[in-house]
């Protein structure tokens, strides 16, 4: 669920932090840079693991600080589609069920991709897994907030998300990056983006809110393995009991 | 900003739980906000996983053994093992693609045999 980025930057060393040594002062400013956002197309951005190497550092005129290239590795929390995750549910929606993995929350299980058959109790604002027994009645299983959850990423989608600008027209007063930006959320408006979602799925057995599988799984398990035992031992005794019964 | 390498390596939880313990405890008390949040949030996050229980020996004595099983499993595979180490056959179905083709029920429980023979502490269904 985590990989390791190799990525490349322009560190700028502002001229209060020459004091420092240059590798601390760059690994500071990278962290700054990156820590809790998320890059696109890569993942979101936890912490810098190494520095793979330092180019010179050089002065660009009319600015005290240094520049300098450096090539380093960050963790990066990118799930591979497909990867079985274990979260807990932060809330119910008819949109499906959000997850929260405490430090990434973007993570929605589409009503399509619930255990069939489910339904979304408007009372209690939570889905709810009918679970059908043998006698045609049916279990109701739900999903509370709160609850552990595992599941299986089936999609990740990236966003071009914009930083919030300055409000409306002053575009032209930002500087040139939020200007640009400012552009393109004015088009959005008020619409919030999130950059990086994770599409969920859990219509597999052992996938779901743990205890659900906590007995069942038990049950099952026993129930799979002794089926062969169980159905011979039935046979031999189906005699007996038979019998007994009559 | 350019990415080099999107992919580097993959992490196991327990190697990103380890640095940032490391970085927790070097660090410093300024600026670096949004570092302290997404660590703290993170190491919460991996010290109610499995993880927490596993060490660098665990993990390589696991790894090897699971490679000289006959079966052969992808790598992705083997680091979701270590990452959520299954604790029934159902779960291995989960992880493991096809197991119900790849894997004979022999060869799912030898797994099983590994797993609680180097992750002794996970809870029987994990938290």
């Amino acid at each position: 669920m985590f990989v390791l980025a190799e990525l490349k930057d322009t560190i700028r060393i502002a001229p209060d932090q020459f004091h420092l040594k240059l590798v601390e002062a760059i690994r500071d400013e990278i962290n700054r840079k990156l820590a809790n956002k998320v890059l696109l197309n890569l993942g979101l951005c936890i912490a810098l693991k190494d520095i793979v190497s330092l180019k010179d550092s050089i002065i660009l005129p009319g600015d005290g600080a240094s520049h300098t290239e450096v090539l380093f590795r960050y963790i990066v929390f990118r799930p591979t589609i497909g990867s079985i995750l274990t979260g807990k549910i932060r809330s119910c929606s008819r949109e499906g069920v959000h997850v929260t993995l405490g430090f990434f929350d973007d993570i929605l299980i589409p009503p399509s991709a619930l255990q069939h058959p489910s339904r979304f109790e408007e009372a209690e604002q939570a889905w709810v897994w009918e679970y059908p027994l043998e006698d045609g009645a049916k279990h109701d299983l739900f999903m509370d907030i709160g609850e552990p959850i595992k599941f299986r990423v089936s999609r990740e989608i990236f966003e071009e998300s914009s930083p919030i600008g300055p409000p409306k027209t002053d575009a032209q007063q930002a500087s040139t990056s939020a200007a640009a930006s400012a552009a393109v959320a004015s088009s959005q408006q008020t619409e919030v983006k999130t950059p990086y979602r994770i599409v969920a799925a859990i219509n597999e057995s052992g996938l779901g809110v743990l205890s659900w599988w906590d007995q069942q799984n038990q049950g099952a398990e026993e129930g799979d393995e002794n089926e062969d035992e169980d159905n011979i031992e039935y046979e031999n005794d189906e005699d007996g009991e038979g019998a007994y019964e009559e | 900003m350019e990415i080099v390498n999107p992919c580097y390596s993959v992490l196991s939880n327990y190697e990103v739980m380890e640095s940032l313990k490391t970085l927790k405890d070097t660090k410093k008390k300024y600026g670096l906000r949004n570092l302290a949040t997404i660590t703290y949030e993170t190491l919460q996050y991996l010290e109610d996983s499995p993880c927490k229980q596993e060490t660098r020996e665990s993990i390589h004595a696991f790894l090897t053994e699971v490679k000289n099983l006959s079966c052969k499993l992808t790598t992705t595979e083997c680091l979701m093992m270590v990452n959520d180490p299954p604790t029934s056959a159902l779960h291995i179905q989960l992880l493991i693609e096809d197991s119900e083709e790849r894997l004979s029920e022999e060869q799912v429980n030898e797994i099983l045999q590994i797993v609680a023979k180097h992750f002794p502490n996970t809870p029987s269904e994990n938290t």
